[in-house]
């Protein structure tokens, strides 16, 4: 019996939404990137833990939507939110739509290397053309407008709840879906594609709904980056950018939600304690992550599981 | 005799050099139990797969009533009916019995684009999985997880799973492989109950069980079809006693 996360994320949303009241501008700029990349955790958990499709290319529609964003912005005034923000997120999906039909007829080690593939060439593509600012990237001045009165996405504090909106939007909104008959499928073809198939279900459709879902939450993850750095670079697509997210769901607990927002919150916050002791930080993050998979290999979400353990036998469980 | 369900003309599959079902042609008709048994690597397995979809046929055709099924994929085949279970166990082992079947049952409506309203608020699909559930036995057993059932439990789950899509056509590869007598007996006795009014196609190994449940038998060796006919005229069929059933084996009947 899994017990239940919901106090937890009770907890959580309070945290969140109090936070600003005793944070220094530091931890608020801190805390609304992690945010946004909880925001990113989420759309590879859709594909990773869920649907068990391993991306190793999930950057790209993070940093198109980015790029859309930057490119969209007109060179002084504030952009319209209702205006970039659907056009990023279309930007994203497309590509997913694009990729997905391609990348998803292979499964396996073979998906993982043209998922890379394709990201590399999205990152080559920014990177090598003056399309941009080519390697050097591209400055946006000012934050985007969401044209609300009494709202300025200027003001740090606004824009960390605009951010803190957006995470409960995302997360309510991959709850409700996992749990609809589609969600079910989803998982499904994560634990047996060929029995799925067996049944009836054209499984590559649902592979490719969630792929180009996953991106196009993964480009609103990349929209409010750029919105909030007010700079987009290549980077923003390269494969560690990728590597990094996919390292934050394993460290959080891959399929669960919780866990992915977790695990940005600990990588995070671990990469700024560790680069605090040492330039070499990631040799103390790597070392940190071996032992949490040896130690966890559900993640540090796993922690909550292992708590309850002693107290099966008591309430006499199936002991099948 | 009624019109056959589904009829296989001339199949036919190559793995490379080797022939693994080589011209064979069978007719399955409704409400009746067609027994195909042969030895270890006679095609069996390679012929469910060809009717299911699971493996296109190299030549050959395949018809379910007046449609020509023989390039359609498993899924599709899967949406008109034809259900199969598998050699080797093969659900959703970290998902509980129920949720096996209602996942099963899901997959013949229309639940692609439904992404909001729980699935399992899905009344029709709840009871359809707990009748498959009901039929086989496992009523009491839904709540666990595939798992951690006994080989027997989980073989009679494929079976439920299979009927919770309510399909004209059974494909069973050797439901009870593995099984113990008692959970034989069992089975044997829902299959008869099955074969009311379903068409199933039964390969399996336990003759006792063939010979109990089969209206029609196909005796395949090396790919090919040997002898197909009434149980008893196979019974009595000297080429088959030489080839497979063997003088212990048919004197013991």
């Amino acid at each position: 019996m899994k017990r239940s996360l919901l106090p937890w994320l009770v907890v959580a949303a309070i945290l969140l939404l109090l936070f600003p009241a005793v944070a220094e501008k530091f931890y608020l700029q801190l805390v609304t990137k992690i945010m946004i990349l909880s925001i990113f955790a989420l759309s590879l958990d859709l594909l990773v833990g869920y649907t068990g499709l391993v991306s190793l290319g999930h950057a790209a529609y993070f940093g198109i939507a980015a790029y859309t964003y930057a490119l969209a912005s007109p060179a002084t005034d504030p952009a319209s939110v209702w205006l970039t923000l659907p056009l990023a997120l279309a930007a994203s999906a497309a590509a997913a739509l694009l990729v997905g039909a391609l990348v998803l007829r292979t499964s396996g080690v073979y998906f993982i290397m043209v998922t890379l593939a394709f990201a590399q060439m999205a990152y080559y593509f920014f990177h090598d053309t003056r399309i941009a600012g080519g390697s050097d990237g591209i400055y946006v001045n000012t934050r985007p407008d969401a044209l609300v009165p009494g709202v300025d996405l200027a003001n740090d504090l606004h824009f960390y709840y605009f951010v803190l909106a957006a995470l409960a939007v995302v997360f309510a909104l991959l709850a409700i879906i996992l749990r609809s008959p589609f969600g079910r499928a989803l998982q499904g073809i994560k634990a047996n594609e060929h029995r799925m198939r067996a049944l009836g279900f054209a499984t590559l459709r649902y592979k490719l709904a969630a792929f180009v879902l996953a991106g196009t939450i993964a480009g609103l993850a990349g929209y409010l980056a750029a919105a909030k750095e007010g700079y987009v670079n290549p980077e923003m697509m390269a494969w560690h950018q990728s590597g990094t997210v996919l390292m934050m769901l394993i460290l959080g607990g891959m399929g669960t939600l919780l866990g992915a927002v977790l695990g940005a919150f600990s990588y995070v916050l671990l990469q700024e304690w560790f680069s605090a002791l040492t330039k070499h930080w990631q040799l103390l993050m790597g070392v940190f992550i071996v032992a949490a998979v040896l130690l966890l290999p559900q993640g540090l979400i796993g922690l909550h599981q292992l708590r309850m353990k002693p107290r099966l036998p008591r309430t006499g469980g199936d002991r099948d | 005799m009624t019109e056959p369900v589904l009829v296989a003309t001339a199949l036919g599959r190559r793995f490379g050099g080797l022939v693994a079902v080589d011209d064979v042609s069978l007719s399955l008709a409704p409400k009746t139990v067609h027994a195909v048994i042969g030895p270890n690597g006679a095609g069996k397995s390679t012929l469910i797969n060809l009717l299911s979809g699971d493996l296109r046929p190299s030549t050959g055709t395949i018809r379910l009533g007046a449609l020509d099924i023989t390039h359609w994929p498993s899924h599709r085949i899967a949406q008109h009916g034809v259900a199969r279970s598998f050699q080797h166990t093969n659900v959703f082992a970290a998902f509980s019995a129920f949720e096996n079947c209602r996942l099963a049952a899901q997959s013949h409506h229309r639940n692609f684009n439904r992404w909001l309203k729980p699935a399992d608020r899905y009344d029709d699909w709840n009871a359809a999985a707990e009748a498959a559930l009901a039929i086989v036995g496992l009523a009491a057993r839904s709540g666990i997880t595939a798992a951690a059932m006994s080989h027997g439990e989980r073989r009679a789950l494929e079976i439920a799973m299979a009927l919770a899509t309510h399909p004209a056509v059974l494909l069973l590869d050797e439901p009870l492989a593995g099984m113990g007598p008692e959970e034989s007996t069992h089975i044997v006795a829902l299959l008869k109950r099955l074969a009311a009014d379903h068409a199933i196609l039964l390969v399996e190994h336990d003759m006792d069980a063939v010979f109990a449940l089969a209206d029609r038998l196909t005796v395949m060796v090396n790919g090919r079809i040997l002898a197909s006919g009434e149980p008893e005229a196979i019974r009595a069929n000297a080429e088959v006693q030489r080839a497979y059933l063997g003088t212990e084996a048919v004197s013991a009947l």
